[in-house]
């Protein structure tokens, strides 16, 4: 193999090239991403007050965690925010989908107007829910100044309701994006079939139930996946509505983090909380990226 | 989006058309009135939000909430109005949004033409990082950026918003190379096209429409960022989302609701603009990111 030598390195290079410019992104992930969360799975077992520190402590920062009547706040609210704003996703997005595939005309015209909050940020949408929903100077007020004394709508100050006004902000942020990813789907699935069953005489709602919808599954998937990650990232949207209130009304896991991490120097709890919110992302996101990335070869 | 035309073969009812299209004019309504709200009180005087009615157009029109707003609202501390943190925004974004297209269109273009063994995997990796709660890394990444001298700086910023947007870039850049035809690059490497060579004259020039895309989605997610301006920046790189909170939440004196509307508007136009002009592409980020494929 007597190959020249100034040859043989341009050939190595030409094969390590590829490996070469992919090192630096990747290498940006395994410090970033991967090094970060080891570092803060590590912290959550620490003694970190103010700064990070790292005597051991166990199981300890957990234990506090889960006794925190805080912590169980925020997950509660975690809990009922995430299942309203998904089911509920799911329903606006999937009937508008399924009006817009009624042969409507303007559909060119509403389609954005549906679709344009998901370009807007949290912290904008909230600030323009929370003076809507602001009793002294929102709907409740223009209610009274057309005439209807009576109407009260004052979730936003309320303990019990607070929480459906983070679910309502949230909702008129993402639906019209849920739209789009069945619509989508409605239109990738085969005319023909549906021509046969009506052929056959099937009713427009059994062929929504019976064939539509359950060839919408990937859709419902997509839809699932995304909303949830949504869900439990979910801090500007309450940073800007409510700020967590009235009192704890609000709070939720990426608040509670932040709270004790920053301004109430509990880093160890603040790390604990952290970890349970990333667990809770990968056992939705590493089945779904994996078998979306496995199908692919 | 070529699959968003295509005619369905169901028929309707005109009774259930006429139902459909007031639910659909209901919904149209809703998703509008918010805009309606801020945009009819952005340019209202004070007393008429206070006193009446929020969705009534205004008495008197005035563009002074919006000179405020721009620039001499208080923001935190200093009454500069949400100008600065405008430009904050801007030289943030700017350069975030450039480097992590080109690695992500370099990874993409790896990943797809140059494949070894275990790349899947790295892929994974990779993606996996834009759906991690960012609370995750807020810790040691503060501690990273004060070691390196970093910490509340633009440039600090810019770091952030890349390492954690290049998953997004490099799986558009991905999906969109894995269906360019591999001959060609083959073909050019017998003529003796380099690594470089081909992704310059061929895989880039094709690379159009993904490149609108990607740039579109990392512009309005990185605008649209609060939860690491907030935790990184001070008051000299603060972008405009933390500033509009500040401005917003800030308990001191009247609160002045035209100003807060204004000041919603200034921080949403960028995107708003971006929407409007290619409203298509946007749509297409989106599904790219959810649909992969």
């Amino acid at each position: 193999m007597a190959m020249p030598v100034e040859g043989d390195f341009r050939t190595r290079l030409q094969v390590w090239l590829p490996k070469l410019v992919l090192s630096p992104s990747l290498a940006m992930a395994l410090v970033f991403v991967y090094g970060f969360i080891l570092f803060t799975f590590y912290l959550s077992f620490s003694d970190s007050r103010i700064l990070p520190s790292f005597g051991w402590v166990g199981l300890e920062n957990y234990l506090k965690l889960f006794r925190l009547r805080h912590w169980e706040t925020a997950v509660t609210n975690m809990g009922v925010f995430a299942l309203l704003y998904m089911v509920i996703c799911t329903a606006v997005g999937l009937a508008l989908a399924i009006f817009f595939d009624q042969k409507i005309r303007g559909e060119g015209v509403l389609r954005p107007i549906y679709l344009y909050p998901m370009a807007l940020s949290f912290i904008v949408t909230g600030t323009a829910w929370k003076w809507m929903l602001d009793p002294g100077i929102g709907i409740e007020n223009t209610m009274h100044a057309l005439g209807w004394e009576s109407f009260a709508f004052d979730w936003i100050k309320n303990r019990e309701y607070a929480i459906y006004t983070v679910v309502l902000a949230a909702v008129w942020q993402t639906s019209g994006f849920v739209m789009a990813m069945f619509l989508a789907g409605l239109r990738g699935i085969d005319n023909e079939i549906l021509k046969a069953a009506q052929i056959d005489g099937a009713s427009n709602w059994n062929l929504y139930w019976r064939i539509i919808i359950p060839q919408l599954r990937p859709a419902f998937l997509s839809a699932f996946v995304i909303l949830a990650h949504l869900a439990i990232k979910t801090y500007d949207l309450v940073i800007a509505l409510t700020g967590g209130g009235p009192g704890r009304a609000t709070e939720l896991p990426a608040t509670f983090m932040y709270s004790y991490t920053f301004t109430r120097n509990q880093m160890g709890i603040g790390a604990a909380s952290a970890t349970i919110m990333l667990m809770t992302i990968a056992a939705i996101m590493v089945p779904y990226l994996y078998s979306e990335l496995r199908d692919r070869r | 989006m070529a699959a968003l035309n295509q005619d369905s073969a169901i028929r309707t009812g005109s009774t259930a058309k006429v139902l459909i299209y007031l639910l659909l004019l209901l919904f149209a309504f809703f998703y509008l009135l918010p805009l309606f709200v801020m945009g009819v009180n952005s340019v209202k005087p004070l007393s008429e939000i206070t006193g009446g009615n929020m969705m009534a157009l205004p008495q008197v029109w005035t563009f002074e909430p919006w000179r405020q707003a721009w620039s001499e609202a208080q923001v935190g501390v200093q009454a500069t109005g949400l100008k600065p943190y405008f430009w904050n925004s801007i030289k943030m974004v700017v350069p975030a949004v450039f480097i992590s297209t080109i690695l992500g269109a370099l990874n993409g273009y790896v990943l797809t033409k140059w494949r070894f063994r275990g790349d899947t995997i790295l892929f994974g990796l990779m993606l996996f990082a834009c759906f991690i709660p960012f609370q995750i890394v807020l810790i040691p990444m503060a501690r990273m950026l004060g070691l390196f001298g970093l910490a509340g700086t633009t440039w600090g910023l810019v770091l952030v918003h890349v390492v954690y947007g290049i998953g997004f870039t490099t799986l558009y850049y991905r999906n969109y190379y894995a269906a360019f035809p591999t001959e060609l690059v083959r073909a050019a490497q017998i003529d003796g096209a380099g690594f470089f060579q081909i992704f310059w004259r061929i895989m880039l020039p094709s690379s159009g429409p993904i490149t609108v895309v990607s740039v579109i989605w990392q512009f309005t997610n990185i605008w649209n960022d609060f939860l690491f301006g907030a935790s990184f920046a001070d008051f000299s790189s603060q972008p405009m989302t933390v500033a509009l909170n500040n401005l917003v939440q800030s308990s001191t004196g009247v609160k002045e609701y035209n100003v807060h509307f204004a000041g919603a508007i200034l921080a949403a136009l960028p995107t708003l603009l971006v929407y409007i002009v290619a409203g298509r592409f946007f749509v297409r980020g989106l599904m790219a990111g959810s649909v992969k494929g």
